[in-house]
């Protein structure tokens, strides 16, 4: 075990895991973060709290995944290299393990230019897949970057993101590779909704061996309505929505649309269990936390195992 | 080179606002290249200065001159003789030679008439675009000669991030995405051994972040 | 050019260029009138006014419209009354020459007695 947390259990174990996110409010109040607890509670077996994402400030991942902890919730801590250099992050990294903090995303961030304050100066000391090497060296290794000893090693399940959907596609897996290289533990992929193209691209995962060297978690977000999935084709980076996804959710009346984009959540879940080499979802339920167990129930993935 | 954008007309009348005998320097370096501060600049903006301020009743002397450089002693040492019948200097060179003429002018107040923006190319007529961070530790040679520190809007060492789409930057159309330009760089060459390696943390002390910068060559220095 | 002849005193400053497509130089016609608008923005914000500055295209056997054009542009000007510049000037050559110091830059406002002061129009012809 490299940091015994329930995801590294449950994925250890051969089971298919199931994760989710839940956003910080944009204040101090942590009876919001409370409250989506409530939801998630029993229903997946740890859940990210994003890091001020798309550069909005919000409550920082570390606090929320410590009101996630009290709450009896497996905490999953979201780090953006964006906005702290390498000490701060040594640092955060040292004080969300002493926390009992046990999961890691390393990402790069969205620009700042998304958020409230794209005035910032733009920190990106060292980028994600730096970071992921980081974290390694100092569980396994015991020290520092700098080649200091570090006493008491973090012991954090080491994550990162992948987009199977962004361009250019010939690099994605390459890029994976890197990440895997530098010590990536588990993956979570941005969204599905081009099932085909996830399909291919686990294919050329597989090719590379890469499945088999760290733990593929699909992503999902089921569609609250067809002007939210024309949106996010539009408006988010990264995103690949096929017209017949919108076609099928627009075709509902608008009352209907909730429950459909639920039901194509439940049969994207049933379709990416097929895909060998997907060892859990990822389940984004944007601000709509209270779907996730319904979803998760419909999807057949009721009990979650208990932990030892 | 360097190149820079002109203030705003409104803060540079506010800028000599105290002034009634002002020079207006400009460079034949840099920012003659970038049409931003050389001669004819110089002579457009010192006949601005006086319509604006003789429309205000309030004639203002301008001595207009365009030095080789501001950035070298000897050129900075031709304004010396006259320097002192004026009341200030506004300079259309770069943040450098707007400093360098303050070092060593250093009775009279010197005015910054452009932004200094960045290190860049002329990629057409009219149109400049950055390419260089000056982070004192070159990796072109790995990257297809194209900078992941000044090209990628993150600076991301192992790029691109997600947000990369059809080519260009999460953060607007107009900016290429960077990593897709070393890929495709190292693609026509043949290197893409060369995206597959894990780099580094890089060294910022050679850039800014450690501190202002000098150079010394013993060989040169006398 | 353009801004000197502002300085010097002139109330107004048409410039005359080709057919736009039919430039003996191409595109000179085309760069000339970038840069009278630059000068228009650079009138705007000085305070001069950037109505007082025009282009107009023209091909060099249309005399009989470039008569037009500068009779109309002189109306024009004159319907503005005189550069922000000469009436200041004017009001200070009005006033007595002991108490008003030397300044360089121009010759001194156009006033003569009884009056705002002579207008002034220029056509240029744009040469390259």
């Amino acid at each position: 075990m490299k940091a015994g947390s329930n995801l590294e259990k449950v994925l250890a174990a051969g089971q298919f895991a199931v994760t989710a996110e839940c956003g910080p409010p944009r204040g101090a109040d942590a009876e919001e973060v409370r409250k989506k607890t409530k939801h998630l509670l029993g229903h997946v077996d740890a859940c990210n709290v994003t890091d001020n994402q798309t550069s909005v400030v919000r409550m920082s991942s570390m606090a929320g995944c410590l009101i996630l902890k009290e709450c009896g919730l497996e905490p999953l801590m979201q780090m953006v290299v964006r906005d702290r250099n390498r000490i701060a992050l040594q640092s955060d990294v040292l004080g969300a393990a002493a926390m009992g903090i046990r999961n890691l995303l390393c990402l790069s961030g969205d620009h700042q230019t998304f958020g409230d304050d794209p005035q910032a100066k733009n920190v990106h000391d060292i980028d994600s897949i730096q970071l992921i090497q980081l974290v390694r060296t100092m569980r396994d290794e015991g020290r520092f970057p700098s080649g200091k000893e570090l006493k008491g090693a973090p012991r954090l399940f080491i994550g990162c993101a992948a987009n199977p959907f962004a361009d250019p596609y010939e690099i994605r897996v390459p890029r994976l590779a890197l990440k895997v290289a530098a010590g990536a533990d588990f993956v979570q992929t941005q969204c599905i909704f081009n099932m085909a193209k996830f399909a291919r691209y686990m294919e050329d995962v597989r090719k590379r061996g890469l499945h088999e060297k760290v733990h593929i978690l699909a992503g999902l977000t089921p569609l609250k309505s067809a002007g939210m999935a024309k949106f996010m084709k539009s408006n988010v980076a990264g995103m690949d929505i096929p017209d017949e996804v919108i076609k099928r959710i627009s075709a509902a009346d608008k009352k209907d649309q909730p429950e459909m984009g639920i039901a194509m959540c439940v049969e994207m879940i049933d379709q990416v269990r097929k895909i060998e080499g997907v060892r859990g979802v990822h389940i984004m339920a944007i601000e709509w936390e209270q779907k996730v167990p319904e979803i998760v129930a419909r999807a057949g993935l009721l009990p979650r195992p208990v932990a030892p | 080179m360097i190149i820079g954008n002109t203030k705003p007309l409104e803060q540079i009348l506010s800028m000599v606002e105290p002034f009634d005998r002002i020079v207006v320097a400009g460079c034949y370096g840099c920012v003659t290249v970038c049409r931003v501060g050389g001669d004819k600049e110089v002579q457009v903006l010192a006949s601005a200065l006086r319509l604006a301020r003789a429309a205000a009743g309030r004639p203002l002397d301008v001595r207009e001159v365009t030095l080789e450089r501001q950035c070298d002693p000897e050129y900075v040492e031709t304004m010396r003789p006259y320097v002192g019948d004026y009341q200030g200097v506004l300079s259309l060179a770069c943040g450098a030679g707007v400093q360098f003429l303050a070092e060593r002018l250093t009775a009279s107040p010197i005015l910054p008439a452009i932004d200094t923006t960045f290190i860049g190319v002329t990629e057409r007529q009219g149109e400049w675009a950055e390419r260089c961070q000056a982070c004192g530790d070159c990796v072109l040679h790995t990257t297809g000669g194209i900078c992941p520190v000044t090209r990628c809007s993150k600076s991301i060492f192992h790029g691109p991030c997600g947000g990369s789409m059809s080519g260009h930057c999460e953060i607007a159309k107009e900016v290429p995405c960077g990593w897709q330009l070393i890929i495709d760089r190292l693609r026509a060459l043949g290197r893409m051994d060369q995206y597959e390696k894990l780099r580094p943390l890089k060294n910022w002390r050679s850039s800014r972040d450690g501190g202002p910068r000098r150079i010394i060559r013993e060989d040169l220095t006398q | 050019m353009i801004l000197k002849a502002f300085e010097n005193g002139a109330d107004g400053v048409m410039v005359v260029g080709c057919l736009e497509g039919d430039c003996h130089y191409l595109v000179g016609n085309i760069r000339a009138r970038r840069r009278v608008e630059r000068v228009a923005r650079i009138l705007a914000q000085t305070g001069i006014g950037a109505q007082r500055v025009r282009m107009v295209n023209l091909s060099a056997g249309e005399g009989a419209k470039f008569v037009s054009h500068a009779a109309e542009f002189d109306d024009h000007i004159r319907e503005l009354g005189p550069s922000p510049i000469n009436v200041v000037r004017s009001k200070a050559a009005a006033v007595p020459a002991a108490a008003q110091a030397e300044r360089p830059g121009g010759p001194g406002g156009p006033g003569g007695p009884g009056g705002p002061g002579a207008l002034r129009t220029e056509a240029a012809r744009e040469q390259r």
